[in-house]
């Protein structure tokens, strides 16, 4: 079976240790988890949060009828079934090592819609978002110059309108039953 | 009323009428409201002990078990019997106490991650910080715990909150639960119904196999059973659900399974899979599990469908709604060959074991259960002697196996009697231990004595681990590594004794048959430690890795084959 990316969010109950027990499935069940963001939905008491895993479909099937079964999970949804955004923001310091390169690390700064947050005499932070593939090129490209650290919040994901398919209806087609625990 | 007073006026209210634990510090409060409630309280020696009660309290009677215990070390010590409770499905409700909220994280005294280290085996944990959850959360755990598929569920409660005051009156809060995330599928889908009647309907050779969720859907197994006449097998953890004397009963399936199970397994066209999770031990290696099989497997646990064993036909739900519903599309299947088949397999392959030998554990369970009766609770330890009795002492009704399947775990019997004697009150229960796992959790005859609970502790001494010696002789070329256990084993007799409880060490068949009678006719309590043969194997046996249709049959053989 061949191994993919999956794109997945959980809909859960903001209960204290819903996370550790989502994480602890991952690594009882030895899931890899890629990244991992959480975060407050626009429902008080809701979070969502969106996890890349890379595993072939059985695999990632059963990480989706897992994640069901937890009593605070409310909704999961593998958004690689379905037409979805996803975006990730990245915060890079740029080392400024000759003043000539200040001019050039702007540039390409410019032509990837980097926004500079914080300005020293020897380094240049930048923030970044879009998808996997624009971050990657864009920390390849500040690699000459040197980047001295950067954080990535790792991918989010909402499915686009008209199109949001759940986990639990793809369940059914595929499956034909109804609800899951 | 008091956080303490509130948990044990809703344990009153989910009529729970026993319960099995420890005190200790963090719980105090707690055990003070116990002192003059109504709840009965029943003092084990140790929480692990306290845990498998529970567990074996509901697998006896179908109620929830409730256990409790201090934090820290008391906490730590259940998680083998929750572990154990939730691999075989066993609803149970653990009440923890914990150190104050204000010193939680302090690495305070007896204070350990109880809400992190029971997480992943529980089916679902509650940390309570606040008394004015503590109504909802007992609702909570015992709807979680008994629903769907059922499973252990546990509270941990600090000891300000047990000890904190609230002016509520319990009548007026509402007792229904709001769980947006847990809704168990119970209906099974009318077409996915249609879909494994037609599937059945076509085969020539199918088997049907239930497992633990048959318990609780003896009636329906059995109705469907009739009504098609299909062969039965039913796992560990499914005996009972259908009698095993039955004739269309095959027996177990799997590692120590019976020759025909496995060879049905392995021949037939179709398996109705019943209430079962396709374990390991039950499949063997997979490739080679079932292959010209369609699989049409019901289970109330989608997690569970295309696990290991690919559903051509996955029915999420409850056995109860799914059976009937299903047995209504199908009439008596016209299966007269493969019956023949199963049957000159079933002729060809009795149980059989021989005593031209010192005792054997093999016999002495069967004299236990010709002369023990039917209404008989079994419960066993874990080992050799727990797979001689699903062969030889395998019940015919629901509720009155009581063994560890999943986890198997040793020192589960012993306590797992206690449990299922306070689940059904009268009824004589047989423990079948080995002298290796009775001894993990043997301070329990202190539990039994106390209630001269109806228990006869019947330990086969081989004097060894017998299971790890088996695999020893069979798999590691005969070197016996540290399985040597009767060079210090205790006199069972005397230490029987030493707890108030009779005794007896039997060391021949005469004394076994003489003895036994008189001892089943007292009614227990009563520890017989029958010493056996010691290097007694039990077949056949489906080596670790290799398919069922691999089995190594050994002493299974027909004479004429062995000779």
């Amino acid at each position: 079976m061949s191994v993919t990316k999956h794109v997945i969010s959980v809909t859960v109950r903001d209960e204290p240790g819903v996370l550790l027990r989502i994480a602890s499935l991952f690594a009882r069940r030895a899931f890899n988890i890629e990244s991992l963001s959480v975060a407050q939905s626009e429902t008080p008491g809701i979070s969502r949060t969106t996890f890349v895993v890379s595993g072939d479909s059985h695999t990632v099937e059963q990480v989706q009828k897992q994640l069901q079964k937890l009593v605070d999970v409310l909704k999961v949804i593998d958004h690689t079934e379905t037409a979805f955004v996803d975006r990730e923001l990245m915060l890079i310091k740029v080392a400024i090592a000759r003043p000539e390169d200040r001019v050039e690390i702007r540039q390409i700064a410019q032509d990837f819609r980097a926004r500079i947050v914080d300005v020293a005499r020897r380094s240049l932070v930048f923030e970044l978002t879009g998808d996997e593939g624009k971050m990657d090129a864009f920390v390849d490209q500040m690699r000459e110059f040197g980047i001295v650290e950067l954080i990535r919040t790792g991918r989010v994901a909402l499915p686009r309108s008209g199109d949001a398919t759940d986990r639990t209806e793809i369940y059914h087609s595929q499956e034909a039953v109804p609800g899951t625990q | 009323m008091t956080g303490a007073e509130i948990v044990i006026r809703m344990l009153e209210r989910h009529r729970v009428d026993v319960v099995f634990g420890h005190p200790g510090g963090a719980i105090m409060p707690i055990y003070d409201a116990i002192y003059d409630a109504d709840l009965r309280h029943v003092l084990v020696r140790h929480e692990q002990a306290g845990a498998h009660a529970a567990d074996a309290y509901y697998r006896a009677s179908g109620r929830p078990g409730v256990v409790m215990a201090t934090s820290g070390p008391g906490a730590t010590n259940l998680v083998t019997g929750l572990a154990t409770a939730m691999m075989d499905s066993s609803a149970m409700v653990a009440i923890t106490g914990n150190v104050p909220t204000s010193l939680i994280g302090t690495d305070a005294f007896q204070e350990a991650d109880v809400y992190g280290i029971t997480g992943p085996v529980t089916k679902h944990n509650f940390l309570v910080k606040r008394i004015e959850d503590l109504p909802r959360v007992i609702n909570e755990a015992f709807h979680i715990a008994t629903t769907g598929r059922p499973g252990p569920v546990l509270i941990d409660i600090p000891k300000d909150v047990q000890q904190a005051s609230w002016d509520v009156d319990l009548d007026a809060i509402d007792a229904s639960v709001d769980l947006p995330g847990y809704r168990p599928t119970v209906t099974g889908h009318a077409g996915q119904i249609r879909k494994a009647a037609e599937a059945i309907r076509n085969a020539k050779k199918p088997i049907m196999m239930v497992g633990g969720g048959g318990q609780i859907a003896d009636q329906e197994v059995m109705a469907f059973a009739e009504k098609t006449g299909i062969p039965v097998i039913t796992t560990l953890m499914g005996i009972g659900a259908y009698p095993a004397g039955a004739d269309q009963a095959l027996g177990m399936p799997g590692m120590h399974g019976t020759v025909t199970s496995n060879r049905a397994i392995t021949h037939c066209d179709l398996i109705v899979g019943a209430g079962l999770r396709f374990d390991d031990r039950v499949t063997g290696k997979i490739s080679r599990f079932a292959p010209n099989a369609t699989v049409v497997h019901i289970d109330i646990d989608p997690a569970e469908i295309s696990k290991l064993v690919k559903a051509h036909v996955p029915v999420v739900g409850d056995l109860r709604d799914v059976l009937p519903r299903l047995s209504d599309e199908l009439g008596r299947l016209d299966i007269a060959d493969w019956w023949e088949t199963l049957n000159d397999w079933k002729s060809r392959y009795p149980e059989r074991y021989k005593t031209d030998k010192p005792l054997v554990t093999q016999e002495v369970i069967e004299m236990l259960r010709e002369k023990m009766g039917p209404d008989t609770i079994v419960t066993t330890e874990v080992g050799q002697h727990q797979m001689f009795a699903a062969r030889l002492f395998p019940t015919s009704k629901p509720r009155t196996w009581v063994s560890s399947g999943g986890l198997g775990t040793m020192g589960f019997g012993l306590p797992a009697a206690i449990g299922a004697a306070f689940a059904q009150p009268g009824k004589p229960v047989v423990c079948i231990a080995g002298d290796g796992s009775v001894q993990m959790n043997i301070q329990e005859l202190a539990t039994i004595a106390k209630h001269r609970l109806p228990i006869i502790l019947a330990i086969t001494n081989n004097g060894v681990l017998g299971m790890v010696r088996q695999w020893q002789e069979l798999f590691h070329a005969q070197r016996y590594s540290e399985i040597m256990l009767a060079d210090s084993n205790p006199d069972f007799a005397k230490l029987a004794e030493a707890y108030g409880i009779e005794g007896h060490n039997v060391f021949d068949r005469d004394q076994a048959n003489a003895l036994l009678p008189e001892v089943i006719a007292r009614g227990g309590p009563a520890v017989i430690n029958f010493v056996v043969y010691e290097s007694e194997k039990v077949y056949p046996m489906v080596p670790s890795g290799a398919g069922v249709d691999e089995m190594l049959i050994g002493d299974q053989e027909p004479d004429e084959v062995q000779a």
